[in-house]
Protein backbone atom coordinates (compact mmCIF):
# COMPACT_ATOMS: atom_id res chain seq x y z
CA UNK A 1 0.00 0.00 0.00
CA UNK A 2 1.45 3.28 -1.01
CA UNK A 3 -1.17 5.84 -0.04
CA UNK A 4 -2.60 4.41 3.16
CA UNK A 5 -2.80 7.88 4.70
CA UNK A 6 -4.80 9.39 1.84
CA UNK A 7 -8.21 8.43 3.26
CA UNK A 8 -7.64 9.92 6.72
CA UNK A 9 -6.14 13.06 5.15
CA UNK A 10 -9.20 13.69 2.99
CA UNK A 11 -11.51 13.03 5.93
CA UNK A 12 -9.52 15.47 8.01
CA UNK A 13 -10.01 18.20 5.42
CA UNK A 14 -13.75 18.28 6.03
CA UNK A 15 -13.72 17.84 9.79
CA UNK A 16 -14.21 20.67 12.23
CA UNK A 17 -10.91 21.74 13.79
CA UNK A 18 -10.21 20.32 17.21
CA UNK A 19 -8.63 23.46 18.55
CA UNK A 20 -10.82 25.49 20.85
CA UNK A 21 -10.01 29.10 20.05
CA UNK A 22 -9.48 30.38 23.55
CA UNK A 23 -9.68 33.20 24.59
CA UNK A 24 -10.30 34.90 21.22
CA UNK A 25 -11.12 33.43 17.83
CA UNK A 26 -8.49 35.56 16.11
CA UNK A 27 -5.50 37.43 17.43
CA UNK A 28 -6.79 40.90 18.40
CA UNK A 29 -5.04 43.88 16.83
CA UNK A 30 -4.45 45.42 20.20
CA UNK A 31 -4.13 42.91 23.04
CA UNK A 32 -4.17 45.49 25.82
CA UNK A 33 -7.32 47.08 24.45
CA UNK A 34 -8.92 43.64 24.04
CA UNK A 35 -8.18 42.79 27.67
CA UNK A 36 -9.52 46.13 28.83
CA UNK A 37 -12.70 45.52 26.82
CA UNK A 38 -13.09 42.09 28.38
CA UNK A 39 -12.62 43.58 31.83
CA UNK A 40 -15.26 46.24 31.23
CA UNK A 41 -17.66 43.66 29.80
CA UNK A 42 -17.82 44.99 26.22
CA UNK A 43 -16.59 41.74 24.63
CA UNK A 44 -17.09 38.20 25.79
CA UNK A 45 -14.23 35.74 25.60
CA UNK A 46 -14.50 32.39 23.89
CA UNK A 47 -15.03 29.94 26.77
CA UNK A 48 -12.26 27.40 27.55
CA UNK A 49 -12.70 23.63 27.41
CA UNK A 50 -14.34 22.71 30.73
CA UNK A 51 -12.04 21.16 33.30
CA UNK A 52 -12.82 17.64 34.54
CA UNK A 53 -13.89 16.83 38.11
CA UNK A 54 -10.89 16.52 40.36
CA UNK A 55 -8.90 19.04 38.35
CA UNK A 56 -6.17 20.58 40.44
CA UNK A 57 -6.09 24.33 39.95
CA UNK A 58 -5.39 27.32 42.18
CA UNK A 59 -5.41 26.46 45.87
CA UNK A 60 -8.27 27.78 48.01
CA UNK A 61 -7.47 28.50 51.63
CA UNK A 62 -9.99 28.82 54.44
CA UNK A 63 -8.11 30.98 56.91
CA UNK A 64 -10.67 30.70 59.70
CA UNK A 65 -10.47 26.92 59.82
CA UNK A 66 -6.65 26.71 59.81
CA UNK A 67 -5.12 25.64 63.11
CA UNK A 68 -1.50 26.30 62.17
CA UNK A 69 -0.28 22.72 62.57
CA UNK A 70 2.40 23.11 59.84
CA UNK A 71 1.74 19.62 58.42
CA UNK A 72 1.26 21.02 54.92
CA UNK A 73 4.66 22.70 55.12
CA UNK A 74 6.19 19.37 56.08
CA UNK A 75 4.94 17.51 52.99
CA UNK A 76 5.01 20.25 50.34
CA UNK A 77 7.45 18.97 47.69
CA UNK A 78 8.50 22.40 46.47
CA UNK A 79 8.55 24.47 49.68
CA UNK A 80 5.80 26.69 48.36
CA UNK A 81 4.20 27.26 51.76
CA UNK A 82 5.43 29.80 54.28
CA UNK A 83 4.39 29.95 57.94
CA UNK A 84 3.45 33.31 59.40
CA UNK A 85 4.73 33.10 62.96
CA UNK A 86 2.68 35.91 64.58
CA UNK A 87 -0.65 34.93 63.04
CA UNK A 88 -0.04 31.14 63.06
CA UNK A 89 -1.39 30.96 59.53
CA UNK A 90 0.13 29.96 56.21
CA UNK A 91 0.95 31.72 52.97
CA UNK A 92 1.10 29.76 49.67
CA UNK A 93 3.29 30.98 46.82
CA UNK A 94 1.57 29.66 43.72
CA UNK A 95 4.58 30.42 41.54
CA UNK A 96 6.35 27.56 43.30
CA UNK A 97 3.33 25.28 43.74
CA UNK A 98 3.36 22.05 41.69
CA UNK A 99 -0.38 21.39 42.16
CA UNK A 100 0.00 17.91 43.63
CA UNK A 101 -2.70 18.61 46.28
CA UNK A 102 -0.70 16.74 48.93
CA UNK A 103 -1.35 19.59 51.39
CA UNK A 104 -5.10 19.06 50.85
CA UNK A 105 -4.78 15.38 51.76
CA UNK A 106 -2.73 15.90 54.90
CA UNK A 107 -4.69 18.87 56.34
CA UNK A 108 -6.45 17.61 59.50
CA UNK A 109 -9.20 20.27 59.32
CA UNK A 110 -9.57 20.36 55.48
CA UNK A 111 -8.99 24.09 55.22
CA UNK A 112 -7.22 23.72 51.86
CA UNK A 113 -8.89 22.71 48.59
CA UNK A 114 -8.19 22.87 44.87
CA UNK A 115 -10.36 25.11 42.68
CA UNK A 116 -10.71 24.79 38.91
CA UNK A 117 -9.04 28.12 38.19
CA UNK A 118 -6.13 27.59 35.83
CA UNK A 119 -5.32 30.98 34.33
CA UNK A 120 -2.42 31.74 36.60
CA UNK A 121 0.29 33.22 34.42
CA UNK A 122 1.72 36.51 35.55
CA UNK A 123 4.77 38.61 34.82
CA UNK A 124 5.60 38.89 38.49
CA UNK A 125 5.91 35.61 40.46
CA UNK A 126 5.09 37.45 43.70
CA UNK A 127 2.06 39.31 42.41
CA UNK A 128 -1.07 39.43 44.52
CA UNK A 129 -2.91 36.86 42.39
CA UNK A 130 -0.21 34.27 42.91
CA UNK A 131 -0.12 34.39 46.68
CA UNK A 132 -2.84 32.67 48.67
CA UNK A 133 -3.18 33.67 52.27
CA UNK B 1 53.19 15.34 -4.75
CA UNK B 2 52.25 13.65 -1.54
CA UNK B 3 50.21 10.52 -1.90
CA UNK B 4 46.51 10.79 -1.19
CA UNK B 5 45.55 8.26 1.46
CA UNK B 6 42.14 6.84 2.15
CA UNK B 7 40.85 8.46 5.24
CA UNK B 8 37.74 8.65 7.39
CA UNK B 9 36.17 11.81 8.71
CA UNK B 10 34.69 12.72 12.03
CA UNK B 11 31.16 14.03 12.28
CA UNK B 12 30.09 15.37 15.65
CA UNK B 13 26.35 15.69 16.24
CA UNK B 14 25.10 17.37 19.39
CA UNK B 15 25.02 18.10 22.30
CA UNK B 16 22.40 20.52 20.97
CA UNK B 17 21.26 19.72 17.47
CA UNK B 18 17.98 20.24 15.58
CA UNK B 19 17.66 16.48 14.93
CA UNK B 20 17.94 15.61 18.60
CA UNK B 21 15.09 16.15 20.99
CA UNK B 22 17.34 16.16 24.03
CA UNK B 23 21.01 16.96 24.58
CA UNK B 24 23.32 14.06 23.78
CA UNK B 25 26.64 14.05 21.99
CA UNK B 26 27.41 11.65 19.13
CA UNK B 27 30.84 11.33 17.57
CA UNK B 28 30.70 9.50 14.27
CA UNK B 29 33.60 8.19 12.26
CA UNK B 30 32.38 8.27 8.68
CA UNK B 31 33.63 7.02 5.35
CA UNK B 32 31.54 8.79 2.73
CA UNK B 33 27.96 8.13 3.82
CA UNK B 34 28.77 5.05 5.86
CA UNK B 35 29.24 5.07 9.60
CA UNK B 36 32.37 3.22 10.71
CA UNK B 37 32.44 3.93 14.45
CA UNK B 38 30.20 5.65 16.97
CA UNK B 39 30.87 7.16 20.34
CA UNK B 40 28.13 8.49 22.61
CA UNK B 41 28.77 11.06 25.28
CA UNK B 42 26.25 11.71 28.00
CA UNK B 43 25.97 14.05 30.92
CA UNK B 44 24.54 17.24 29.45
CA UNK B 45 21.26 17.32 31.35
CA UNK B 46 22.30 16.30 34.81
CA UNK B 47 19.83 17.75 37.33
CA UNK B 48 21.02 16.28 40.65
CA UNK B 49 17.64 14.71 41.35
CA UNK B 50 19.03 11.99 43.63
CA UNK B 51 21.01 14.54 45.61
CA UNK B 52 17.88 16.65 46.04
CA UNK B 53 15.90 13.58 47.04
CA UNK B 54 18.32 12.70 49.80
CA UNK B 55 17.40 15.99 51.46
CA UNK B 56 13.63 15.47 51.41
CA UNK B 57 11.15 13.29 53.20
CA UNK B 58 9.66 10.20 51.50
CA UNK B 59 6.39 11.93 50.60
CA UNK B 60 8.14 14.84 48.94
CA UNK B 61 10.29 12.46 46.89
CA UNK B 62 7.21 10.97 45.19
CA UNK B 63 6.64 14.28 43.42
CA UNK B 64 10.32 14.67 42.69
CA UNK B 65 10.45 11.18 41.16
CA UNK B 66 7.47 12.14 39.05
CA UNK B 67 9.55 14.88 37.50
CA UNK B 68 12.48 12.67 36.48
CA UNK B 69 10.72 12.12 33.19
CA UNK B 70 7.72 13.87 31.71
CA UNK B 71 6.54 10.82 29.79
CA UNK B 72 7.19 8.17 32.47
CA UNK B 73 5.58 10.32 35.15
CA UNK B 74 3.74 7.33 36.57
CA UNK B 75 6.40 4.62 36.35
CA UNK B 76 9.17 6.47 38.18
CA UNK B 77 7.13 7.28 41.32
CA UNK B 78 5.67 3.77 41.08
CA UNK B 79 9.14 2.18 41.16
CA UNK B 80 10.07 4.55 43.97
CA UNK B 81 6.95 3.71 46.00
CA UNK B 82 7.54 0.02 45.47
CA UNK B 83 11.11 0.41 46.70
CA UNK B 84 9.87 2.15 49.86
CA UNK B 85 7.15 -0.48 50.34
CA UNK B 86 9.82 -3.15 49.97
CA UNK B 87 12.13 -1.43 52.46
CA UNK B 88 9.44 -0.81 55.08
CA UNK B 89 7.25 -3.89 54.54
CA UNK B 90 4.10 -2.05 53.54
CA UNK B 91 1.33 -4.14 52.01
CA UNK B 92 -0.59 -2.55 49.16
CA UNK B 93 -4.37 -3.23 49.06
CA UNK B 94 -5.54 -5.31 46.13
CA UNK B 95 -7.71 -2.61 44.59
CA UNK B 96 -4.75 -0.22 44.59
CA UNK B 97 -2.74 -2.83 42.69
CA UNK B 98 -5.38 -2.94 39.97
CA UNK B 99 -5.58 0.85 39.84
CA UNK B 100 -1.82 0.97 39.41
CA UNK B 101 -2.10 -1.37 36.44
CA UNK B 102 -4.76 0.82 34.81
CA UNK B 103 -2.70 4.00 35.18
CA UNK B 104 0.55 2.29 34.19
CA UNK B 105 -0.94 0.89 31.01
CA UNK B 106 -2.58 4.20 30.10
CA UNK B 107 0.84 5.74 30.35
CA UNK B 108 2.31 3.00 28.15
CA UNK B 109 -0.28 3.73 25.44
CA UNK B 110 0.44 7.47 25.64
CA UNK B 111 4.19 6.90 25.50
CA UNK B 112 4.15 4.41 22.62
CA UNK B 113 1.80 6.59 20.57
CA UNK B 114 4.02 9.59 21.21
CA UNK B 115 7.00 7.55 20.09
CA UNK B 116 5.19 6.32 16.97
CA UNK B 117 4.44 9.92 16.04
CA UNK B 118 8.04 10.99 16.58
CA UNK B 119 9.31 8.04 14.53
CA UNK B 120 6.99 9.01 11.68
CA UNK B 121 8.20 12.59 11.94
CA UNK B 122 11.84 11.46 11.84
CA UNK B 123 11.37 9.79 8.46
CA UNK B 124 9.39 12.75 7.19
CA UNK B 125 5.88 11.26 7.29
CA UNK B 126 4.23 14.09 9.18
CA UNK B 127 0.62 13.18 8.40
CA UNK B 128 1.06 10.05 10.52
CA UNK B 129 2.48 12.19 13.31
CA UNK B 130 -0.84 14.00 13.48
CA UNK B 131 -2.85 10.77 13.26
CA UNK B 132 -1.01 9.21 16.21
CA UNK B 133 -1.00 12.35 18.28
CA UNK B 134 -4.73 12.73 17.77
CA UNK B 135 -5.08 9.33 19.43
CA UNK B 136 -2.61 10.30 22.12
CA UNK B 137 -4.74 13.36 22.86
CA UNK B 138 -7.63 11.02 23.72
CA UNK B 139 -5.37 9.07 26.12
CA UNK B 140 -4.29 12.27 27.79
CA UNK B 141 -7.94 13.35 28.09
CA UNK B 142 -8.72 10.08 29.84
CA UNK B 143 -5.68 10.46 32.10
CA UNK B 144 -6.81 13.99 32.98
CA UNK B 145 -10.31 12.70 33.68
CA UNK B 146 -9.04 10.00 36.03
CA UNK B 147 -6.15 11.75 37.77
CA UNK B 148 -6.84 15.47 37.48
CA UNK B 149 -3.87 16.33 35.30
CA UNK B 150 -2.58 15.38 31.87
CA UNK B 151 1.07 14.73 32.59
CA UNK B 152 2.09 15.02 36.23
CA UNK B 153 -0.58 12.76 37.62
CA UNK B 154 0.23 12.92 41.36
CA UNK B 155 -1.73 9.72 41.84
CA UNK B 156 0.71 7.52 43.72
CA UNK B 157 1.23 7.27 47.42
CA UNK B 158 3.43 4.93 49.41
CA UNK B 159 1.15 1.97 50.10
CA UNK B 160 -1.52 2.66 47.51
CA UNK B 161 -2.95 5.25 45.16
CA UNK B 162 -4.52 8.59 46.00
CA UNK B 163 -7.63 8.68 43.83
CA UNK B 164 -10.08 5.90 43.12
CA UNK B 165 -11.89 5.05 39.89
CA UNK B 166 -15.55 5.51 40.74
CA UNK B 167 -18.35 3.49 39.08
CA UNK B 168 -19.51 6.62 37.24
CA UNK B 169 -16.07 6.94 35.62
CA UNK B 170 -16.20 3.51 33.99
CA UNK B 171 -18.46 4.40 30.99
CA UNK B 172 -15.98 7.05 29.85
CA UNK B 173 -13.08 4.58 30.15
CA UNK B 174 -14.99 1.99 28.13
CA UNK B 175 -15.92 4.56 25.51
CA UNK B 176 -12.31 5.68 25.10
CA UNK B 177 -11.09 2.08 24.88
CA UNK B 178 -13.60 1.44 22.09
CA UNK B 179 -12.23 4.48 20.26
CA UNK B 180 -8.68 3.12 20.64
CA UNK B 181 -9.64 -0.31 19.33
CA UNK B 182 -11.25 1.22 16.27
CA UNK B 183 -8.34 3.54 15.58
CA UNK B 184 -5.71 0.94 16.40
CA UNK B 185 -6.64 -0.94 13.23
CA UNK B 186 -6.17 2.20 11.16
CA UNK B 187 -2.87 2.95 12.85
CA UNK B 188 -1.40 -0.51 12.52
CA UNK B 189 -2.43 -0.55 8.87
CA UNK B 190 -0.57 2.69 8.22
CA UNK B 191 2.52 1.67 10.17
CA UNK B 192 2.85 -1.95 9.15
CA UNK B 193 1.59 -2.06 5.58
CA UNK B 194 2.71 1.28 4.24
CA UNK B 195 5.55 1.20 1.73
CA UNK B 196 7.18 4.36 3.11
CA UNK B 197 7.70 2.85 6.55
CA UNK B 198 8.91 -0.45 5.15
CA UNK B 199 11.43 1.27 2.90
CA UNK B 200 12.99 3.24 5.72
CA UNK B 201 12.79 0.76 8.56
CA UNK B 202 13.29 -2.74 7.19
CA UNK B 203 16.90 -3.90 7.49
CA UNK B 204 17.87 -0.66 9.17
CA UNK B 205 19.52 -0.39 12.61
CA UNK B 206 19.76 -4.11 13.25
CA UNK B 207 20.38 -5.29 16.81
CA UNK B 208 21.03 -9.02 16.83
CA UNK B 209 19.78 -11.39 19.53
CA UNK B 210 23.35 -11.92 20.79
CA UNK B 211 24.09 -8.17 20.93
CA UNK B 212 20.83 -7.48 22.74
CA UNK B 213 21.73 -10.07 25.37
CA UNK B 214 25.35 -9.00 25.63
CA UNK B 215 24.61 -5.28 25.97
CA UNK B 216 21.67 -5.84 28.35
CA UNK B 217 19.15 -3.91 26.30
CA UNK B 218 15.72 -3.57 27.92
CA UNK B 219 12.10 -3.07 26.96
CA UNK B 220 10.75 -3.02 23.41
CA UNK B 221 14.30 -2.62 22.05
CA UNK B 222 15.34 -6.02 23.34
CA UNK B 223 12.02 -7.70 22.66
CA UNK B 224 12.28 -6.63 19.01
CA UNK B 225 15.50 -8.65 18.85
CA UNK B 226 13.72 -11.71 20.17
CA UNK B 227 14.92 -11.59 23.77
CA UNK B 228 12.02 -12.48 26.04
CA UNK B 229 12.46 -9.95 28.79
CA UNK B 230 9.62 -8.09 30.48
CA UNK B 231 9.42 -7.31 34.18
CA UNK B 232 5.63 -7.64 34.05
CA UNK B 233 6.05 -11.33 33.20
CA UNK B 234 9.38 -12.18 34.80
CA UNK B 235 8.67 -10.69 38.20
CA UNK B 236 5.02 -9.69 38.17
CA UNK B 237 4.26 -6.67 40.34
CA UNK B 238 0.96 -4.92 41.11
CA UNK B 239 -1.85 -7.01 39.61
CA UNK B 240 -0.02 -8.21 36.50
CA UNK B 241 0.16 -11.75 37.82
CA UNK B 242 -3.65 -11.97 37.65
CA UNK B 243 -3.94 -10.44 34.22
CA UNK B 244 -2.14 -12.88 31.93
CA UNK B 245 0.56 -10.74 30.32
CA UNK B 246 2.79 -12.16 27.61
CA UNK B 247 6.07 -11.10 25.96
CA UNK B 248 5.43 -9.12 22.81
CA UNK B 249 7.94 -10.17 20.18
CA UNK B 250 7.67 -9.27 16.47
CA UNK B 251 7.26 -12.91 15.39
CA UNK B 252 3.72 -12.73 16.79
CA UNK B 253 2.76 -10.74 13.72
CA UNK B 254 5.30 -11.46 11.00
CA UNK B 255 6.57 -14.88 12.09
CA UNK B 256 10.21 -13.83 11.97
CA UNK B 257 12.62 -11.76 14.06
CA UNK B 258 15.04 -9.37 12.37
CA UNK B 259 15.77 -6.93 15.18
CA UNK B 260 15.51 -3.91 12.86
CA UNK B 261 13.60 -0.65 13.25
CA UNK B 262 10.52 -2.20 11.63
CA UNK B 263 10.45 -4.88 14.31
CA UNK B 264 10.67 -2.26 17.02
CA UNK B 265 7.66 -0.50 15.48
CA UNK B 266 5.75 -3.81 15.46
CA UNK B 267 6.60 -4.52 19.11
CA UNK B 268 5.41 -1.10 20.26
CA UNK B 269 2.18 -1.35 18.29
CA UNK B 270 1.51 -4.83 19.64
CA UNK B 271 2.10 -3.47 23.12
CA UNK B 272 -0.44 -0.70 22.58
CA UNK B 273 -3.00 -3.41 21.74
CA UNK B 274 -1.92 -5.46 24.75
CA UNK B 275 -2.27 -2.43 27.01
CA UNK B 276 -5.78 -1.72 25.76
CA UNK B 277 -6.77 -5.31 26.59
CA UNK B 278 -5.03 -5.16 29.97
CA UNK B 279 -6.91 -2.01 30.99
CA UNK B 280 -10.18 -3.57 29.90
CA UNK B 281 -9.53 -6.70 31.97
CA UNK B 282 -8.23 -4.76 34.98
CA UNK B 283 -11.32 -2.53 35.03
CA UNK B 284 -13.62 -5.57 34.82
CA UNK B 285 -11.84 -7.67 37.44
CA UNK B 286 -11.16 -4.84 39.89
CA UNK B 287 -12.04 -5.92 43.45
CA UNK B 288 -13.60 -3.53 45.96
CA UNK B 289 -11.77 -2.35 49.04
CA UNK B 290 -9.33 0.25 50.29
CA UNK B 291 -6.98 2.10 48.00
CA UNK B 292 -4.41 3.07 50.62
CA UNK B 293 -2.85 0.93 53.31
CA UNK B 294 -2.38 3.91 55.61
CA UNK B 295 -4.55 6.95 54.83
CA UNK B 296 -3.04 8.99 57.68
CA UNK B 297 0.07 10.44 56.12
CA UNK B 298 1.77 11.72 59.33
CA UNK B 299 1.48 8.20 60.75
CA UNK B 300 2.97 6.75 57.57
CA UNK B 301 5.85 9.24 57.64
CA UNK B 302 6.54 8.41 61.25
CA UNK B 303 6.55 4.70 60.51
CA UNK B 304 9.01 5.10 57.61
CA UNK B 305 11.23 7.29 59.77
CA UNK B 306 11.55 4.57 62.39
CA UNK B 307 12.20 1.79 59.90
CA UNK B 308 15.74 0.94 58.88
CA UNK B 309 16.21 -1.06 55.73
CA UNK B 310 16.76 -1.05 52.03
CA UNK B 311 14.41 -1.78 49.20
CA UNK B 312 14.33 -2.12 45.48
CA UNK B 313 11.54 -1.38 43.02
CA UNK B 314 11.60 -2.83 39.50
CA UNK B 315 9.05 -1.71 36.98
CA UNK B 316 8.41 -2.13 33.30
CA UNK B 317 8.35 1.41 31.98
CA UNK B 318 7.25 2.02 28.38
CA UNK B 319 10.95 2.05 27.45
CA UNK B 320 12.03 -0.92 29.52
CA UNK B 321 12.99 -1.82 33.02
CA UNK B 322 13.39 0.98 35.55
CA UNK B 323 15.01 0.32 38.93
CA UNK B 324 14.82 2.45 42.06
CA UNK B 325 16.90 1.59 45.08
CA UNK B 326 16.36 3.20 48.47
CA UNK B 327 17.90 2.87 51.90
CA UNK B 328 16.65 4.28 55.21
CA UNK B 329 18.84 4.42 58.29
CA UNK B 330 15.99 4.41 60.80
CA UNK B 331 16.99 7.73 62.37
CA UNK B 332 16.50 10.38 59.75
CA UNK B 333 13.37 11.06 57.80
CA UNK B 334 15.40 11.58 54.62
CA UNK B 335 16.59 8.45 52.82
CA UNK B 336 20.22 7.51 53.28
CA UNK B 337 20.54 6.68 49.58
CA UNK B 338 18.27 6.90 46.59
CA UNK B 339 19.43 5.50 43.29
CA UNK B 340 17.56 5.55 40.00
CA UNK B 341 18.41 3.57 36.93
CA UNK B 342 16.20 4.67 34.09
CA UNK B 343 15.57 2.38 31.16
CA UNK B 344 17.33 4.45 28.50
CA UNK B 345 20.62 3.95 30.30
CA UNK B 346 20.60 0.28 29.30
CA UNK B 347 19.56 1.17 25.77
CA UNK B 348 22.47 3.52 25.02
CA UNK B 349 25.12 0.89 24.31
CA UNK B 350 22.95 -0.97 21.75
CA UNK B 351 23.12 2.20 19.65
CA UNK B 352 26.69 1.34 18.73
CA UNK B 353 26.02 -1.96 16.89
CA UNK B 354 22.78 -0.48 15.52
CA UNK B 355 24.43 2.55 13.97
CA UNK B 356 27.53 0.87 12.58
CA UNK B 357 27.37 0.45 8.84
CA UNK B 358 24.31 2.69 8.49
CA UNK B 359 24.05 5.88 6.51
CA UNK B 360 24.12 9.35 8.02
CA UNK B 361 20.48 9.89 7.05
CA UNK B 362 19.45 6.89 9.15
CA UNK B 363 20.97 8.22 12.36
CA UNK B 364 17.85 9.97 13.60
CA UNK B 365 15.41 7.12 12.98
CA UNK B 366 17.79 4.50 14.41
CA UNK B 367 18.52 6.60 17.48
CA UNK B 368 14.82 7.36 17.91
CA UNK B 369 13.91 3.68 17.57
CA UNK B 370 15.07 2.91 21.11
CA UNK B 371 12.84 5.75 22.37
CA UNK B 372 15.68 7.49 24.20
CA UNK B 373 15.01 9.77 27.13
CA UNK B 374 18.14 11.65 28.03
CA UNK B 375 16.92 13.58 31.05
CA UNK B 376 16.10 10.34 32.84
CA UNK B 377 19.49 8.90 32.11
CA UNK B 378 21.94 11.50 33.29
CA UNK B 379 22.93 10.50 36.78
CA UNK B 380 26.60 11.05 37.55
CA UNK B 381 28.55 14.18 36.81
CA UNK B 382 31.35 15.21 39.08
CA UNK B 383 31.68 18.88 39.86
CA UNK B 384 34.70 19.95 41.79
CA UNK B 385 35.44 23.63 42.35
CA UNK B 386 33.13 24.58 39.46
CA UNK B 387 35.06 22.30 37.11
CA UNK B 388 33.03 19.57 35.49
CA UNK B 389 34.73 16.36 34.51
CA UNK B 390 33.99 12.72 33.98
CA UNK B 391 35.99 9.85 35.36
CA UNK B 392 37.67 7.30 33.11
CA UNK B 393 38.71 3.80 34.01
CA UNK B 394 42.22 4.62 35.26
CA UNK B 395 40.99 7.43 37.46
CA UNK B 396 38.24 5.26 38.90
CA UNK B 397 40.77 2.52 39.64
CA UNK B 398 43.06 5.05 41.29
CA UNK B 399 40.18 6.35 43.42
CA UNK B 400 39.25 2.83 44.39
CA UNK B 401 42.82 2.00 45.46
CA UNK B 402 42.95 5.23 47.44
CA UNK B 403 39.75 4.37 49.23
CA UNK B 404 41.00 0.90 50.15
CA UNK B 405 44.14 2.46 51.61
CA UNK B 406 42.10 5.02 53.49
CA UNK B 407 39.89 2.34 54.99
CA UNK B 408 42.89 0.17 55.93
CA UNK B 409 44.45 2.94 57.91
Amino acid sequence: MRFSMLGPVFKQMFKKPWTNKFPAKYQPNNTTKYLADVASGKIKINPPVPTPDGFRGKIKYDKEKCIGCKLCIKVCPCNAIEFKENEKKIKVYLARCCFCSQCNDICPVSCLSMSDEFLLSDADPYSKDLIVE
Amino acid sequence: MSQITKTTYQLPIGPIHPALKEPVMFKFEIDGEKIIAVDVELGHVHRAIEWTGMRRNPIQIIYLAERICGICSFVHPMAYCRAVENACNIQVPERADYLRVVHGELERIASHLLWAGVAAHEIGFDTVLFLTWEMREKVLDLIEYLTGNRVTKAILMIGGVRRDIKPENIPKIKETLEYFKENYKKLSHVFLDDKTFKMRSQGCGILTYEDALRLCAVGPTTRASGVKKDVRVDQPYAAYSDLDVDYMTPDKRTGEINGDVYDRIIVRLLEVKQSIELIERAVDQMPTGDIMSEPKIPKLLNYIKKTAGEGIGRDEAPRGEVIHYIKFDGVNEQPFTWKVRASTYANILPWIPMLKGQQIADISIVAASTDPCMSCTNRVTIIDKNKKYMLDKEQLHKLSVEKTRRLMR
